[in-house]
């Protein structure tokens, strides 16, 4: 029997509580317990990066995080990245370019792009293709994301 | 399972003592919540270490700095004192995973999970790092490179805690590198890891060096006839081709995947060279 634990968070800023067994990862929690299901499973062994979400404010792999441990801290996930119906600059770049096909890696890729960007508004294409490294995609070739990225990027720069 | 983050390392030692063997500590979670999904440990407690002030940061005293068990890949890359002071340490910290796995990963889980390929383990070794521990018995300090004992498997105790890392006062003219060898470049495992760490004199003679190598024995290797080769020298090419033999000759790898007994040994030596070219160019601009 596991132990049921009571947590106090903040999801995209909101105060949130929810209850979680000890072992439980934070991707299982935001999908399964909070029905916030943008957050994607691909392998849940931090190869893959489609579960990608900020920690006060650090990109991690919510499958390699535990419920548990965001207690009194800030999550951030890509339910958090549209403005009610205006989409993020990167999203809408995401779809100009055709920077996803089946979509899997898109809410990962978009949150790790929006760290980047947050610490790094004018990266380079090397800066852009190392920082996402850890975000697997198999449709795409990686090409579109990263012009998209970079367009991205440039049209933040300039508002 | 219960799950623990106690604030001070009187409280984790104790939940760690009381648990019996049947407790683990938890750092970053890269290595052991895959573990533990795998069903290869199964803890009835886990000790989250990460509330403990100790353990969670960069401190600097009179010219060393104590490096804590669980700051993270991240941070140690932020951290500009120490880029400057341990540029080969920060090598290490920078392979490993992606921004995602830095983002939690540890240097003290790394060197507890006890993989040889381990990339933090060679720079931290040839730095000559003692590790701080804390257990049932008390306070106690080991060389870094007498934790890891064979893979999964190390020489602390039940309930100990490696808590910060002392690094030695860093001297003028010293420098420090890691490198290693993956089919790619980034989310891959060492096949070979090498860490050089040396200290020249105003005239540019090496007067001290230490050498490691990861992924090539059963733990990581702290090569005394590697250094050899460098001190007393001026570290040009012929010292350097003493150092790539020495560092081949200390190889005892196994064969896998990623790589044959006979390409580890010789690997080893290229990359000693390369790493100590660049520690040598770092000593000469510091
Ligand atoms: C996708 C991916 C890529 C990776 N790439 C690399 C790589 O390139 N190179 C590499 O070396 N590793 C790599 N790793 C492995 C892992 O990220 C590192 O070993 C990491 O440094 C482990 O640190 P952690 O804080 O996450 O440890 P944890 O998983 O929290 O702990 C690991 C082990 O150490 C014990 N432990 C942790 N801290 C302490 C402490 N202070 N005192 C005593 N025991 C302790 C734990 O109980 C556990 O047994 C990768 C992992 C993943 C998932
Ligand atoms: S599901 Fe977390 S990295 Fe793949
Ligand atoms: S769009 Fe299909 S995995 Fe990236």
């Amino acid at each position: 029997m596991m132990a049921r634990y009571h947590v106090t968070t903040t999801v995209n800023g909101d105060e949130v509580d929810f209850l979680c067994e000890s072992d439980q990862t934070l991707l299982s929690v935001l999908r399964d317990e909070l029905v916030m299901t943008g957050t994607k499973e691909g392998c849940g062994t931090g190869d893959c990066g489609a579960c990608s979400v900020t920690v006060d404010g650090r990109l991690m792999c919510s499958c390699l995080v535990l419920g548990v441990e965001v207690d009194g801290k800030e999550v951030e996930t890509i339910e958090g990245m549209a403005d009610g119906e205006a989409l993020h600059p990167l999203q809408q770049k995401f779809l100009e370019h055709a920077a996803l096909q089946c979509g899997i890696c898109t809410p990962g890729l978009l949150v790790a792009s929006r760290a980047l960007l947050e610490r790094n508004p004018d990266p380079t294409e090397t800066e852009i293709r190392y920082w996402l490294a850890g975000n697997l995609c198999r449709c795409t070739g990686y090409h579109k994301i990263v012009e998209a990225v970079a367009d991205a990027a440039r049209e933040m720069r300039e508002v | 399972m219960r799950y623990e983050a106690p604030a001070s390392l009187d409280a984790a030692t104790r939940l760690l003592a009381d648990a019996g063997g049947a407790a683990r500590v938890l750092a970053g979670g890269t290595d052991l919540l895959i573990q533990m999904r795998a069903d290869l440990v199964e803890p009835t407690v886990l000790v989250d270490v990460k509330n403990i002030a100790e353990m969670r940061e960069i401190a600097e005293e009179g010219g060393r700095f104590r490096l804590g068990a669980a700051v993270t890949g991240m941070e140690i890359m932020e951290h500009e004192g120490f880029n400057a002071a341990w540029p080969g340490i920060v090598d290490g910290a920078k392979l490993i995973g992606s921004i995602q796995i830095r983002g939690g990963a540890t240097r003290g889980g790394n060197l507890c999970n006890a993989s040889p390929a381990a990339d933090s383990v060679p720079a931290l070794i040839a730095a000559d790092a003692i590790a701080r521990i804390i257990g049932p018995d008390g306070r106690r300090a080991a060389p870094v490179e007498d934790i890891a004992t064979a893979p999964g498997r190390t020489s602390l105790a039940a309930g100990e805690i490696v808590v910060s890392f002392d690094l030695p006062e860093r001297e003028p003219r010293s420098g420090d590198a890691y490198l290693r060898f993956t089919p790619r470049t980034e989310m891959d495992i060492a096949v070979v890891g090498v860490g050089v760490n040396l200290a020249l004199d105003e005239a540019g003679m090496c007067v001290a060096a230490r050498v490691a190598l990861g992924a090539v024995a059963e733990r990581a290797l702290l090569v005394d006839e590697a250094a050899a080769a460098l001190i007393g020298t001026r570290v040009d090419d012929a010292a350097l081709a003493a150092l790539s033999a020495a560092a081949s000759a200390a190889c005892r790898p196994i064969d896998d995947k990623r790589g044959t007994k006979e390409f580890r040994i010789e690997v080893a030596g290229v990359l000693a060279e390369r790493a100590a070219r660049i520690a040598l160019e770092r000593a000469e601009q510091g």
